[in-house]
C-alpha cells in the first residue's frame, strides 16, 4: 500500500484539522516556528564512512563502501557513485520489507541527483586504470526511524559518511605495470574522497492554504500537507537540485522565497556537518596513535627532546595525520606498522613535529629516535636501544619543560620543515646506524652537561 | 562542444527560446476511456486513461476521493540502444510517481470517491523531454476521458548551456551535463505544480531558466486548448450538432 496513504490514515480528522488550524496562527504542533529546523545530531561509527544522523525523531544511518569495477563505456575515466536506500520496516508501520517502494526510490534519486549531477564528489579522482578499473562508491542509507523529513536526514547522513570515508590506496605494479595492487589500511593510510562542495537538501511542506509553508515537516505534518518541495542547495548559493513532484501548486514567488530560505539554512547545516567531521577526524587520528597506558610517564627515547609526559597536550590533529601519512609513505612496507606502533607509543609523532627549529641535531642526540626507526625498519634489535635510552630519560626530561613552550608556537608552522628535515636526518642516520654506541653515549653526556 | 553557435543557433537550427514542433492527436486507443498521442519534435508519447472505474484492489479504496494510478514505461525501441528493462527500474518508478502526483493535483478527485483512475503513459520515441511530453499527453487523455479537472497541466523543460538559457532541450543538449529544469504549471491558476532540476546552477540564473520554461508551458497550453477545441468541434459535427 502506498506509504503516503497509510500515513494519512493514521491521523484522525480532528488531528488533521488541529494541525491546519495551528498553522494558520504560525504555530506548529511541536512548538517550532514555521521556518525552524529540528535539532540535528551527527554521530559516527568506528569504521570510516559510517554515520548516523538524528533529525528530531528521524534517524538515518549512512554507510559508504567501495569496490573496484569496470567503468561505464561512455565514461571510461570516471568512478561511479550509487545510492541504495533501505526503508526498514521497523521505522514505520507502512514500510514493507523487500523491494523499495516509490518513496524509497524517490528519496534515493533525490540524494543521488544532489551528489552526482552537481559534481560534489570528484569522480575522476576515482579512476585507477582508465577504461579498465575504477572505484565504485556505494552509499547505503538505512532508515531507522521515520519521524518525518527522511530526505534531509538521509542527505546529511550520506554527506557525513562520504566526508569520513577513506578509500584504500592502490598503485600499479606487477610485471607489466598494469596490475593494480590495493594496499590494506595497515600498510598505507587510506585516502579521503575529494568533495568539492556539500549539497544540503532542505524540504518544504505546503498546505492547502497556499500561503502556508513550513520547513522540515514532521511525519504528522507530512500526513496533512498537500505538497512538498525539496531544494538541494550548497553554501555557495548554488542550487544543486530541486524536486517538487506535483502536489499543491504554488506561485513562482513562493518558490523563489523558499530557495532563498534554503540557502540561508544550508550555511548553518554545512557548518554543523563540517564541525562534526572535524571532531571525528581528531578522534580518528588520536586513535591511530596507539598509546601504551604504562609508558605515559616513562619515555623510551629520553635522548630526544620534549618527549616525556607531554602527550596529553595535543597539537592540531592535522599534524598527526600528516606525520603518520609521511611515516607510512616513507616506509611503505609491512614493517611500517610495527614502526608506527613503536615510535608512537608515547606520542613521538607529535614531538617530531614540534621538534624543528630549536632542535640542534648535533648536541641533542638526533640519533636515538631516528636510529630506532631506522633500526626497526631494518629489523635489528630494539630492546637494547630502549634500555640505553631509558637511562638517558632523566636528563632528557629536564630539557623537555624548557623546550616545550618554545616549540608550541613554531611547531605547527614548521611541520613541513621538520618532516623534510626528518627525512634527510633519517637518511643520515641510516648510515649512522652502523656508528658505534660510543657516539650516543657522548651525546648523552653532552646533554647532562646542558641541563 | 558548442551547443549554441556564435550567431545564436542550436544544434538542430533552433533559436534559444524556440520550442520544437508540437503535434497532438486524441482518441487513438479506442478501448481506453481517453487517449492521446503527443509529439515534441522527435519525442513521441502515447497516453491512455481508464476511469473513473471501480477500484480493482479493494484494500486500496479511499472513501472520500478517487485513487489515481500512473505507470510510465519506455518502449524497448524508443532509444538508440534497445532498452532491456523498460519498466520497474528506478527512473521509471520515479517518473511514474512524479506524473501521478502532478495529475492528482489537478484532477477533482473528491467528486469521484471510491473509484480509480489509471493513467498509462508509454514513450515511443525518446529524444529529450519525455517527462514533459508524458504530462502533456496525460492532460489531453484525461480531457478526452471527460474527467473533471481544475485546470490543464502543461509541462516544458529548459536548460542552460554556453551561458544561454535554452528552451525545450533535446537528447544531445540534455546529456551535455548542464542543468535541466522541468516545469509543470497550471496556467489559468498561474501555479507551479512540478519543478525538477538537476546539476548546479546559481539562484539568479535559475530564476531566468525557470521563467523561460514557464513561458514554454504557456505556449504549449495554447496549443493544447486549440487541439481540444478542434476535437470538440469534430465530435459535435459527428453527432450532427
Amino acid at each position: 500500500m502506498d506509504s503516503r496513504l497509510a500515513n494519512s490514515w493514521r491521523l484522525t480528522v480532528n488531528e488533521k484539522n488541529f494541525i491546519k488550524t495551528a498553522l494558520q496562527s504560525e504555530i506548529r504542533i511541536d512548538g517550532r516556528k514555521p521556518y525552524e529546523y529540528r535539532k540535528i545530531s551527527i554521530k559516527f561509527g568506528r569504521d570510516d564512512g559510517s554515520s548516523e544522523v538524528q533529525l528530531g525523531q528521524t534517524r538515518v544511518m549512512g554507510i559508504v563502501t567501495t569496490q573496484l569495477v569496470q567503468p561505464y563505456r561512455d565514461r571510461p575515466n570516471e568512478g561511479t557513485l550509487s545510492i541504495f536506500t533501505e526503508f526498514s520496516p521497523m521505522a514505520d508501520p507502512s514500510f514493507e520489507p523487500g523491494r523499495p517502494g516509490e518513496s524509497a526510490v524517490e528519496l534515493g534519486r533525490i540524494v543521488d541527483r544532489g551528489l552526482r549531477e552537481s559534481r560534489a564528489i570528484d569522480t575522476e579522482s576515482l579512476c585507477v586504470l582508465a577504461g579498465k578499473l575504477v572505484w565504485a562508491i556505494r552509499i547505503d542509507l538505512h532508515i531507522l526511524d521515520n519521524g518525518g523529513n527522511l530526505v534531509d536526514a538521509s542527505n546529511i547522513a550520506a554527506l557525513s559518511a562520504l566526508l569520513t570515508f577513506r578509500r584504500p590506496e592502490c598503485s600499479l605494479g606487477g610485471e607489466d605495470g598494469q596490475q593494480v595492487i590495493v594496499h590494506p589500511p595497515e600498510v598505507k593510510e587510506p585516502l579521503p574522497l575529494t568533495v568539492h562542495h556539500l549539497p544540503i537538501a532542505i524540504t518544504f511542506g505546503f498546505f492547502n492554504d497556499e500561503s502556508i509553508s513550513v520547513i522540515d515537516p514532521t511525519h504528522n505534518e507530512e500526513a496533512v500537507m498537500s505538497g512538498r518541495m525539496t531544494a538541494t542547495v550548497n553554501a555557495n548559493g548554488d542550487i544543486c537540485a530541486i524536486q517538487k513532484a506535483g502536489g499543491e501548486g504554488v506561485t513562482q514567488r513562493v518558490i523563489m522565497q523558499c530557495l532563498q530560505l534554503a540557502i540561508a539554512k544550508a550555511t548553518g547545516i554545512t557548518k554543523q556537518i563540517k564541525e562534526a567531521v572535524e571532531v571525528y577526524n581528531t578522534e580518528r587520528s588520536l586513535r591511530k596513535i596507539k598509546r601504551h597506558p604504562t609508558s605515559v610517564g616513562t619515555i623510551v627515547q629520553g635522548g630526544q627532546t620534549q618527549t616525556s609526559g607531554k602527550e596529553g597536550v595535543s597539537e592540531s590533529p592535522g599534524n598527526h595525520i600528516e606525520r603518520l601519512k609521511q611515516l607510512s609513505g616513507e616506509t611503505c612496507t609491512s614493517q611500517s606498522s610495527e614502526e608506527r606502533k613503536t615510535t608512537s607509543t608515547d606520542g613521538n609523532a607529535k614531538n617530531l613535529i614540534r621538534g624543528p627549529t630549536t632542535w640542534d641535531p648535533y648536541s641533542k642526540g638526533v640519533g636515538p629516535e631516528l636510529l630506532k626507526t631506522s633500526l626497526a625498519s631494518q629489523g635489528t634489535s630494539m630492546p637494547n636501544e630502549k634500555q640505553d635510552l631509558r637511562n638517558e630519560k632523566k636528563p632528557g626530561e629536564a630539557e623537555v619543560e624548557g623546550h616545550h613552550p618554545e616549540d608550541a608556537n613554531p611547531g605547527s608552522s614548521a611541520i613541513n620543515e621538520s618532516l623534510t628535515g626528518l627525512q634527510t636526518k633519517k637518511e643520515r642516520t641510516l648510515e649512522d646506524a652502523v656508528k658505534p654506541k660510543s657516539k650516543r653515549k657522548k651525546k648523552a653526556s653532552s646533554k647532562t652537561g646542558a641541563s | 562542444m558548442e551547443y549554441v553557435s556564435h550567431d545564436g543557433l542550436r544544434i538542430d537550427g533552433r533559436r534559444p527560446t524556440e520550442m520544437r514542433q508540437l503535434r497532438a492527436q486524441i482518441g487513438n486507443v479506442s478501448k481506453a476511456d481517453g487517449s492521446a498521442v503527443f509529439e515534441m519534435g522527435n519525442t513521441k508519447v502515447i497516453a491512455a486513461v481508464y476511469g473513473p472505474r471501480e477500484v480493482q484492489n479493494k484494500s486500496q479504496q479511499i472513501s472520500d476521493h478517487a485513487l489515481v494510478r500512473c505507470e510510465y514505461s519506455m518502449a524497448n525501441f524508443s532509444t538508440g540502444d534497445r532498452m532491456r528493462k523498460p519498466k520497474g527500474d528506478r527512473r521509471s518508478t520515479e517518473i511514474s510517481l512524479v506524473i501521478r502526483q502532478t495529475m492528482e493535483a489537478c484532477i477533482l478527485t473528491h467528486l469521484m470517491p471510491r473509484s480509480q483512475i489509471d493513467i498509462f503513459v508509454q514513450v515511443l520515441q525518446a529524444d529529450g523531454g519525455t517527462r514533459s511530453a508524458c504530462i502533456n499527453a496525460a492532460t489531453l487523455a484525461l480531457a478526452d476521458a471527460g474527467i473533471p479537472m481544475r485546470d490543464i497541466v502543461t509541462s516544458c523543460s529548459a536548460g542552460y548551456l554556453n551561458s544561454t538559457p535554452l528552451l525545450d532541450l533535446n537528447y544531445t543538449e540534455d546529456s551535455a551535463g548542464g542543468p535541466d529544469v522541468t516545469v509543470g504549471i497550471l496556467p489559468k491558476l498561474d501555479q507551479v505544480t512540478l519543478l525538477q532540476m538537476d546539476a548546479k546552477l546559481p539562484v539568479d540564473i535559475f530564476e531566468n531558466v525557470m521563467q523561460l520554461a514557464i513561458e514554454g508551458c504557456k505556449a504549449i497550453e495554447n496549443y493544447i486548448r486549440e487541439v481540444l477545441l478542434e476535437n470538440t468541434k469534430q465530435l459535435e459535427y459527428r453527432r450532427g450538432l
